[in-house]
């Protein structure tokens, strides 16, 4: 295993006390394996990504659990070791393609700035290779393009110049913080391509967050649905989304619209996901569960091993479905 | 094709902010005036230093037969109420003015900027001690607390500057401040870390890169009314000393004659609102160049 994070539990310290945003999460990504973290906004994805990272806000803090990367725990390491480890072995690319490049700094500059950073290459070098990256993330005319400042790029552009950054110093895992969400469709799939291709090319590992289930069918190997900061349920891509074992997660592959139903309303997962102050110490989604049972109420229901899956839930849904 | 379109790029990017300059005439034009002044109080700084007069007039001596002359052929801006050439006081206050404005903000522009830049990017107890720091000093009129300060130090034309780049140095942090607060939001700051970056590296090579242009905006501005507090705090006795020429200075001791001899004011007074407004035009264009998106193409 590449990354093993067990029992990972993150909170803040906010003016309505102390929030839990993760709470006792595992899960492990292999070597050039895709694992994709669903869930909705506020769930605790991106504070999982931020805290493998070691790049918490300053109220943020890991409470327990460890980060094994390479078999190290990340969370014994210190700052310097860790902004090595970022460099050089965990990259990075983010959602918003139009702020996440310097925008007083050519794309060349950057992507050098990079490549000079981690890698001793001559500049010569490291000019020869950043035409490469760019070549290889699929930017027509590298050698014209690298003049340009970040705002003559289109945000597809922008995207794929972030990853040939995070490319750059070669790393083992590639985090991908919901890479294509602001970009519009046809550009999603080419992103996603990009990074299935960067995979098989350098066998890199990807934690690919997202919201967006057409995004996990399209590129993840397999999946950890997340809610109200707790992982419900895992396993294989094609298992979870085809029979999905967990009510929330088939709750959340109802709500997406499909071209072949005609039904006038579409479903909606009844209720609201509560504040993370509030989240019982029972089943999470219980409240909201049309399968609920006063047993879902009693405590925080075990992993259920299921054929090559994890379930968080008692009443999980049998081969019915 | 790479070697080339490399060096290309090596060189573009000073070439890219000077095509913008040229590109906008005022502030083309601003520049060449300010080179002037420079090159103005260089030759007059010399030429004094060896000991001999390369204006028409000595600046500093007057003659008392000739007071209050108006302009005229011999003396192009006429004469003060001590008979001095105000032609030659004004040429000659080109040195003091100008190193004092420059002098003044550029310690205010660098110490406030750091200090803000600290603040905002640390965040709490540190920028809570700073920026309190800034609201005292703000919270006293800041002519009253440059007297302050030359009070405890002494009188001079050096005091006077570090007092005045002391009182203005909150201005500064508070923009850095708050500019620095919105940069280090952007992702690009966050991609940065991601990247293994040290702090200081951050600061350095994407902060402070991305809030020059308002900071270089109102530095320009800051040249002015440091100007202007020089010649207040002269007037007051405690900055440069009679009988040496300041605009400010000359501006504040013939304000009396502005109905009788309205020529000993608008001439000092014409230099320092034509000075500053190159220095405004030059910043203004400055900034346009320095911002890739804002560049003329």
């Amino acid at each position: 295993m590449l990354l093993e994070v067990s029992h990972l539990t993150t909170e803040f310290r906010t003016r309505r006390g102390i929030v839990q945003a993760v709470r006792d999460v595992s899960f492990a990504i292999d070597r050039g394996e895709i694992l994709a973290l669903v869930g909705e906004s506020g769930s605790g994805k991106s504070v999982t990504s931020l805290s493998i990272m070691g790049l918490l806000s300053s109220n943020g803090r890991i409470s327990s659990g460890k980060i094994l990367f390479n078999g190290e725990d990340l969370l014994t390491k210190s700052e310097h070791a860790l902004r090595h480890i970022r460099g050089n072995n965990i990259s990075m690319i983010f959602q918003e393609p139009m702020t996440s490049l310097n925008p007083i700094f050519t794309v060349g500059d950057q992507i050098l700035e990079s490549i000079r950073l981690h890698t001793k290459l001559s500049k010569k070098e490291a000019q020869e290779k950043m035409l490469h990256l760019l070549d290889l993330v699929g930017i027509p005319n590298p050698a014209k393009r690298v003049r340009d400042y970040p705002h003559q790029l289109s945000g597809g552009m922008r995207q794929r110049v972030m990853i040939a950054i995070a490319m750059a110093c070669e790393p083992q895992l590639l985090i991908a913080d919901e890479p294509t969400t602001a970009l519009d469709v046809t550009i999603q799939a080419q992103i996603l391509d990009l990074i299935y291709r960067m995979r098989e090319q350098f066998n890199i590992s990807v934690l690919l967050i997202t919201h967006d289930l057409g995004v996990v069918a399209e590129a993840a190997d397999r999946v950890a649905v997340m809610y109200c900061g707790r992982i419900v349920e895992e396993g294989k891509t094609a298992d979870i989304l085809s029979r999905p074992a967990h009510p929330y997660t088939l709750g959340l592959l109802r709500s997406i619209p499909r071209l072949d139903d005609n039904s006038q309303r579409l479903y909606m997962i009844p209720g609201m996901v509560p504040p993370p102050e509030e989240v019982p110490e029972y089943c999470a989604f219980a409240d909201r569960c049309e399968r609920a049972t006063d047993k879902c109420r009693e405590g925080l229901p075990p992993f259920i091993a299921l054929k090559e899956r994890n379930v968080r839930c008692i009443n999980i849904i049998s081969e019915e479905a | 094709m790479t070697d080339s379109a490399i060096t290309l790029r090596k060189s573009s990017k000073w070439g890219d902010m000077w095509a913008s300059i040229c590109a906008n005439k005022a502030a083309l034009t601003s520049l060449i005036f300010i080179l002037a002044l420079v090159l103005t109080a260089v030759v007059i700084a010399i030429s004094q230093a060896l000991g001999f007069q390369i204006l028409p007039y000595d600046p500093n001596v007057g003659d008392m037969d000739k007071a209050f002359i108006a302009p005229c052929a011999e003396h192009w801006f006429g004469t003060d109420q001590l008979g001095r050439d105000i032609f030659s006081r004004v040429l000659d206050g080109t040195k003091i003015s100008l190193s004092v404005g420059v002098a003044a903000v550029s310690i205010a522009l660098i110490s406030g900027t750091l200090l803000g830049a600290i603040g905002g990017f640390f965040g709490g107890r540190l920028d809570n001690l700073i920026m309190r720091a800034m609201d005292v000093i703000l919270s006293v009129p800041s002519i009253l607390l440059a007297i302050t300060f030359m009070a405890a130090m002494g009188r001079g034309l050096d005091k006077a500057v570090l007092a005045i780049g002391l009182v203005s140095i909150p201005e500064y942090a508070r923009i850095a401040r708050s500019c620095v607060m919105a940069v280090k939001a952007n992702d690009y700051i966050q991609a940065a870390r991601v990247t293994g970056d040290s702090n200081l590296r951050i600061i350095l090579k994407h902060i402070v890169p991305n809030i020059t242009s308002p900071i270089v905006v109102r530095a320009t501005l800051g040249i002015s009314s440091a100007v202007l507090d020089t010649a207040a705090l002269g007037f007051l006795g405690l900055g440069v000393q009679p009988p040496f020429a300041e605009w400010g200075d000359m501006l504040a001791r013939s304000r009396s004659f502005i109905f009788s001899a309205p020529y000993t004011l608008i001439f000092p007074g014409l230099a320092i609102t034509i000075t500053v407004l190159a220095f405004n035009l030059f910043g203004d264009g400055l900034r346009d160049a320095l911002d890739p998106r804002s560049r003329r193409r």
